[in-house]
């Protein structure tokens, strides 16, 4: 708190009284509001002297009724103090706000998103242009004037385009060079990817991606279903680690009623997470040794993730898109014995992990493809917006299962695996560590299950059980009353972020009161990974930008929405 | 019996039993086609080459079908072929946006006859829950689809299933007009750059 207050006072000897407020909302986000003319000097304040050096996110919230209609949302995070900011700029129709490219390289495509969604000119941004919808859309579609359902038809291909630099307009082809198109569908673009690049021999001298290709609009479907029924849209976000969304979502919504779950509930949804972030790396590095060649280690991890399937088939019945969780704790408890089952998987798991970094860590070929491939440094990490197993495979030990600790990661006894030159060997070699410093949270999870409740028993937030319900007249009444009325959080807004397999999974919650959700943004992980790749696999061969596409683990379902 | 009856009678005979010998050389010839027919489509039937069109969640259990516990090979389609020249067994799993239409497009029409398709998924078959303005309700609005599985996403079992009902199709040689009325619905060589996009690049 007393951080907040010397960064109240700086801003105020800096800025000015008047202009510029920080104010703390009811759940406890900081939030400064700034006028439109000086967003570009505060977000570089805060930058460069008062230590904010991460931008998680850029997005855009329509307000029709409001005379200045736009609010432009940043989210910066301080990594030394772990604390969070939320700048918000109103913004009229017809105005326009100065690009934040200049201060964050990571900027880029979150701007280029909200004005995709939203129709928000940022001055300065060398190539805004749409990024997820289709070229010939017309109009924006997350307006609040936008019906969910209208579609509009595409009925071509873009052309191969790459990013304008003030030396090079990006529609034209350099003649001296071979232009390449990969992708969407080509297998080591994973089915929705799409790469363009210009090479020279092998050498590729410019690259672009092209995203977009599963735009499901996420957002626009929060916005009309209620808050429980966007539980299953979360699942298919990043679909390789389904709980996991589920989790960060609930917990986004539980604080902003204000609940805090059962224990029992913290701890299922800890070892359900941990188990998703061993699939997701599971996926991730099978995967990664296919696009290199290597179909064996792919076919060895696959097994234990069928697995983690039944496990998780045991729990709910379902196999990949679980749907676990509800607002207020978990669907269900866990049957009997289900945590042996778990601790037998983690005995053979961590047997598997040993073979495959076997098969693939000391392999000399594998390490001869991803050794000093496409590395990125530390600093360049952080100016692109990079977290997770990236980040830490720069050598940055951030984990907000450290840092920011919730559902209680702090009382475990784990380690954060970091890199040291962060090239695609390093990332691998991160996560196939995580896979191991999983297995001992769950370990130890496991052992000390706590009793009690699974789920919250407010009313209003949490239907009642079957029994009840069929049972006796007050259960009956209740659970009426919730399915009509709908669970309904105070009018307010939230900022919440887990560690996912990825990295930060944040979602940005705006609820009006009502029974949906007024906006629902998501902070997907390999959205600000992703964007770098044109710079990062310059000068490179082009069998590397296989391998770095891979070691990026982008999955298309939480890049696209 | 006059001598000329007599000759019609034999003229008759003969007459009878050149049609008898013809139709039995064409009902040979006939045999022999149905069984030309029959082993083409047991070669076909158990050697179905897919390309996976795996574009979201149903991907991921695409990979199920194929990896070591289902294992699709068991039905003699384990050659998967991300080009679809090589490729007669389409498998779109996962959500068709209207951004990736022309492209599913484009692959079917690549693919040689004679091909297949299998709509794996509630979003491949109707758009499922995402009745949204970027998603495609359903890939049979733009190419012609033979099995539709069901499920978000369906068990491998299920897929296993729909192959298995592909196989059946195959060898009862099951009249399928949504894939002979077919037409593409764009005309995909199309390499316009809208105005807006290239005022943008400059």
């Amino acid at each position: 708190m007393n951080q907040i207050e010397n960064l109240k006072l700086d801003i105020a000897a800096k800025f000015g009284n008047s202009e510029i407020k920080l104010s703390t909302s009811k759940v406890g986000d900081h939030v400064l509001d700034c006028p439109k003319n000086m967003s570009q000097a505060l977000l570089r304040y805060l930058k460069e002297y008062a230590g904010y050096n991460f931008l998680m996110d850029v997005c855009a919230v329509d307000y029709p009724i409001r005379a200045k209609r736009f609010d432009v949302v940043y989210h910066v995070f301080n990594m030394s103090t772990t604390e969070r900011l939320r700048i918000k700029v109103q913004l009229s129709e017809d105005e326009s706000i100065e690009t934040a490219t200049k201060i964050w390289k990571g900027a880029d495509w979150f701007e280029r998103e909200a004005y995709d969604m939203f129709g928000i000119i940022f001055d300065g941004h060398p190539n805004l242009r749409r990024i997820l919808t289709h070229h010939q859309f017309v109009g924006h579609p997350l307006r609040k004037d936008y019906e969910a359902d209208r579609q509009q038809h595409c009925t071509s291909v873009m052309p191969i385009h790459f990013n304008n630099t003030p030396e090079q307009a990006g529609d034209q082809l350099d003649n001296r060079f071979v232009p390449l198109n990969i992708g969407p569908s080509h297998p080591a673009m994973h089915g929705t990817l799409r790469v363009m690049a210009e090479l020279d021999g092998e050498t590729i001298i410019r690259a672009n991606c092209e995203i977009g290709y599963l735009h499901r609009c996420f957002e626009k479907m929060a916005e009309t279903h209620p808050y429980n029924q966007v539980i299953p849209y979360t699942d298919r976000l990043n679909y390789c680690s389904a709980p996991m969304n589920n989790i960060g979502y609930c917990k986004a919504v539980e604080r902003l009623l204000d609940v805090t779950i059962p224990p029992r509930a913290q701890a299922m949804r800890v070892v359900l997470c941990e188990l998703s972030r061993i699939i997701d790396h599971i996926i991730s590095v099978g995967t990664g040794g296919v696009d290199l060649g290597a179909l064996t280690a792919f076919f060895h991890l696959f097994t234990y993730r069928e697995k983690v399937y039944n496990l998780f088939e045991k729990l709910c019945g379902a196999r990949l898109t679980v749907s676990m969780t509800r607002v207020g704790g978990m669907a269900q408890n866990a049957p009997d014995g289900w945590f042996d089952d778990v601790l037998d998987f983690c005995k053979e798991m961590s047997d598997g992990i040993d073979e495959i970094s076997r098969l693939m860590i000391d392999n000399k070929i594998f390490i001869k493809r991803t050794q000093n491939v496409c590395p990125v440094t530390a600093e360049n990490a952080i100016a692109w917006g990079y977290t997770g197993p990236l980040l830490r495979a720069t050598g940055v030990s951030l984990d907000l299962r450290k840092s920011n600790p919730y559902y209680g990661y702090d009382q475990f006894n784990f380690d954060i695996p970091v890199g040291s030159n962060g090239d695609v060997y390093d990332r691998y070699l991160v996560r196939i560590a995580e896979m191991r410093e999983s297995i001992k949270i769950i370990r130890q999870q496991c052992k000390n299950m706590p009793d009690g409740d699974y789920t919250i028993r407010d009313k209003n937030i949490v239907l009642p059980e079957k029994k009840d319900v069929y049972g006796n007249i007050e259960g009956l009444m209740n659970h009426f009353m919730l399915v009509i009325k709908g669970l309904r959080p105070p009018a307010g807004e939230v900022y919440d972020a887990t560690e996912a397999a990825n990295g930060e999974l944040g979602f940005y919650l705006i609820s009006d009161g009502s029974a949906n959700p007024y906006r629902l943004k998501v902070r997907p992980p390999c959205f600000a990974i992703y964007q770098s790749f044109p710079e990062v696999v310059q000068g490179a061969f082009l069998a590397d930008a296989i391998a770095t596409v891979a070691s990026m683990n982008v999955i298309a379902g939480e890049l696209d929405r | 019996m006059s001598e000329e009856n007599l000759k019609n009678q034999i003229v008759g005979q003969t007459h009878a039993q050149a049609i008898i010998s013809a139709e039995d050389e064409l009902s040979k010839s006939v045999m022999f086609a149905t069984k030309l027919d029959a082993i083409a489509a047991w070669g076909q039937r158990n050697s179905l080459w897919p390309l996976p069109y795996g574009t979201a969640c149903c991907g991921i259990e695409l990979m199920s079908v194929m990896g070591p516990k289902y294992d699709l090979a068991r039905f003699g389609a384990e050659v998967v072929r991300f080009s679809p020249r090589q490729a007669d067994l389409l498998l779109v799993a996962g959500t068709i946006t209207e951004k990736m239409a022309p492209i599913l497009v484009r692959i079917y029409q690549q693919m040689l006859e004679p091909k297949y398709v299998i709509s794996m998924g509630a979003c491949a078959s109707s758009g499922g829950f995402y009745r949204a303005y970027h998603v495609l309700q359903g890939c049979d609005k733009v190419i012609p689809v033979d099995v539709y599985v069901p499920g978000c996403p369906p068990t491998p079992e299920a897929v296993l299933d729909g192959v298995m009902s592909l196989q059946k199709m195959i060898k009862d040689r099951t009249p399928r007009p949504w894939k002979e009325n077919w037409k593409s619905p764009y005309e995909i060589n199309e390499t316009t750059v809208p105005s807006s996009l290239t005022t943008m690049l400059k």
